[in-house]
């Protein structure tokens, strides 16, 4: 059973747009979704992140109406979505490669969706030319798909997608294809579009970053299944599961001993009501830091260790911190000059956040921000 | 850098070889359509009468008409019978593509005569076309109008160019990403809608590769009109055959050759301009 079953569903409450009920398919022998339910808000921003072959994109499609689902039923807004061909859903994609007309210029490829239902020609001009300078992009309207760079195809790959006025917008990967700059104007001009629309996205990505900027929640896919669907903040600051805290940020993972309300781990001891036992517990490594007289923490854990790796990125600094029997700690402090020797730090045992064990995956993620 | 004696003698044999087989027939060809022939002898005096002949007599138009019929005929039939097949096979056989792609493609290792004869057996008086109406009833007489007439040729031309067609059209529709077609669905257009907006149109270049290839191909043949054709379905090629033959003509046939020729060139020429237009990256 998937964590997200038991995590509660995040802040959006009250109506449903679209609702994924028990969703699993498998291709032949491979089951690709397990079990899959969740529910997106009207104007809600979701976004479901997850390595490649989580599925992500599998129920994506699912949605769009490219894929029927092995079992479970999609429902929108009071009609069940999933046994309509794809033509007759009130949904639109943005492809991952854009999927632009090449014999088509921009403004016939914006204008498809109107004409495939025959609006009244002075309508679809309308509306296109409102779509492109939506995007940005009506001084581009005559040319070719084939001579716009990727950032601009991006823009008409949306405003051809939201033309149509869907109620759900379904964007896969539409910005893996860009480069790092690009990427992130486009993110925060993704994100006010989004927000002056006012229509339900869901996005998939498998860059937590991403995630993190743009979405109102997350849904973390793994191996097919829900694995946490919560907001940014909420995904970040109470993880699940060990996969999630390590999947979303980075993270130290502790597996300590509980007795009576306090834990051991190494040399280290905090409270903590978990129950008695073994116990995996988060340590973010910004909750970490260097021990300084000035600094009031509640329920402060202090430590010593040895620093034995500093790498700097600007305005912090990440540091490797050996507590004694080979257990290294991840600390991120800001940027403060070069460190070495013994050092004494601490954290709050607020911050060691109890999550649940996971299945065996051996690739450490920690420092791996892009699982590709 | 590939030194100048490396150039010039990797490119020596395939230079003697189209200049040799290639060009030289051609020279050839192109000076006889310009001479004459008296008396049973060639005579080197040149003179624009073959073409005039071309011109005057109404025999050679009302042939080059008809030959310009059979191979649009021809034409029509294979993409009407390729262009559905290769569809078929690109967006819905599924695993059985790969199987029915060798179907299609397995006449083409068949000679030309022997498929030529086959369709002889199958449509003479005594064949198989005319055994099973006898036997089924329908017609009490054998009848002979299914050989020897401008219909046999194009039944024939249309079997052996259909796989010419296929090909061109089937890479051309194997071409499209699937990701336009998904987008075009997407979008609110069934499957007629997404047809004709976006796979026919991305599938041109294709169909007019075929369409050249079916057209050019029947327009220089002149084995289909001797095996199945009969005398009123001659075509052109069968005019220049024996004029380089029984007739001993070779000006004329020269003529006439030069003709088909400038039509060929300048049709390979047109259509290549046109696939250009419908090509997009």
């Amino acid at each position: 059973m998937s964590a997200g079953a038991i995590s509660p569903q995040g802040a959006t409450s009250g109506s449903t747009l679209l609702e994924v009920r028990s969703v699993a398919k498998s291709f032949g022998a491979t089951q690709v979704l397990k079990n899959i339910s969740l529910q997106i808000a009207p104007g809600e921003f979701l976004t479901l992140l997850g390595e490649s072959g989580s599925g992500k994109t599998t129920l994506l499609r699912l949605i769009a109406g490219f894929e029927q689902p092995t079992s479970g039923e999609i429902w929108m807004s009071n009609e069940r979505l999933d046994t309509l061909p794809p033509y007759k859903r009130r949904v639109n994609t943005v492809f991952q490669n854009y999927a632009l007309f090449p014999h088509l210029n921009v403004r016939e490829n914006v204008a498809y969706g109107l004409r495939v239902k025959a609006a009244p020609k002075q309508e679809i001009a309308g509306r296109v030319e409102e779509a492109l300078r939506m995007v940005k992009m009506i001084s581009f309207a005559d040319a070719r798909p084939a001579t716009l760079s990727g950032g601009q195809q991006q823009r008409i790959a949306l405003a051809r997608a939201l033309i149509n006025r869907p109620q759900l917008l379904l964007l896969d990967e539409p910005l893996s294809a860009l480069d790092a700059n690009l990427r992130k104007q486009m993110q925060s001009e993704l994100k006010a579009l989004q927000r002056e629309v006012g229509i339900a996205f869901l996005f998939v990505t498998h860059d937590q970053d991403e995630a993190m900027a743009l979405s109102d929640r997350i849904a973390l896919l793994r191996n097919g299944a829900l694995e946490q669907i919560a907001s940014p903040r909420e995904i970040y600051s109470c993880p699940a599961t060990a996969y999630t805290a390590e999947f979303i940020g980075q993270t130290n993972l502790l597996r300590g001993e509980v007795k009576n309300g306090l834990v051991r781990w190494g040399a280290l001891q905090w409270g903590t009501s978990h129950a008695n036992g073994a116990a995996l517990f988060s340590v973010r490594p910004e909750a970490i830091r260097l021990a300084d007289v000035s600094l009031e923490l509640p329920e402060a854990v202090r430590f010593r260790g040895i620093i034995r790796q500093q790498i700097y990125s600007g305005a912090s600094e990440l540091l490797e911190i050996d507590c004694g029997d080979n257990q290294i700690l991840r600390a991120r402090i800001p940027a403060s000059g070069p460190l070495s020797g013994e050092h004494e730090f601490v954290f709050s045992a607020s911050d060691a956040v109890p999550v649940t064990e996971t299945r065996a995956t051996n690739r450490s993620r920690a420092t791996d921000r892009e699982p590709r | 850098m590939y030194s100048r004696t490396y150039k010039a003698v990797i490119s020596a044999p395939p230079l003697l070889w189209v200049g040799l087989f290639l060009l030289l027939p051609y020279a050839l060809m192109f000076a006889h359509s310009f001479w004459l022939v008296r008396d049973g002898s060639l005579i080197h005096h040149w003179n624009l009468q073959n073409y005039r002949a071309l011109f005057t007599n109404p025999l050679y138009f009302q042939v080059f008409l008809r030959t310009a019929r059979i191979a649009a005929s021809v034409t029509l039939c294979s993409l009407l019978l390729g262009y559905p097949l290769a569809y078929y096979l690109s967006f819905h056989a599924g695993p059985r593509k790969e199987l029915l792609y060798q179907l299609v493609i397995v006449p083409l290792w068949v000679s030309y005569l022997v498929r030529g004869y086959a369709w002889k057996t199958i449509l003479g008086s005594d064949g198989v076309l005319n055994g099973f109406l006898q036997y089924l009833h329908i017609t009490r007489e054998p009848a002979s109008f299914f050989l020897y007439s401008p219909f046999a040729v194009v039944l024939m031309l249309t079997h052996i160019y259909t796989p010419f067609v296929f090909l061109p059209i089937y890479a051309a529709l194997e071409h499209i990403p699937r990701a336009l077609v998904e987008a075009s669905q997407d979008l609110g257009a069934d499957r007629r809608a997404t047809f004709l907006r976006v796979i026919l149109p991305l599938s041109i270049p294709g169909l007019l590769a075929g369409a050249t290839f079916a057209f050019v191909l029947s327009l220089g043949d002149f084995l289909a009109p001797l095996l199945v054709g009969g005398p009123s379905a001659t075509m052109i090629a069968n005019i220049v055959q024996s004029l380089f033959g029984a007739a001993y003509d070779w000006p004329l046939g020269a003529a006439i050759s030069v003709c088909i020729l400038l039509i060929t060139v300048s049709l390979l020429f047109a259509t290549e301009r046109l696939e250009k237009r419908w090509s997009f990256k």
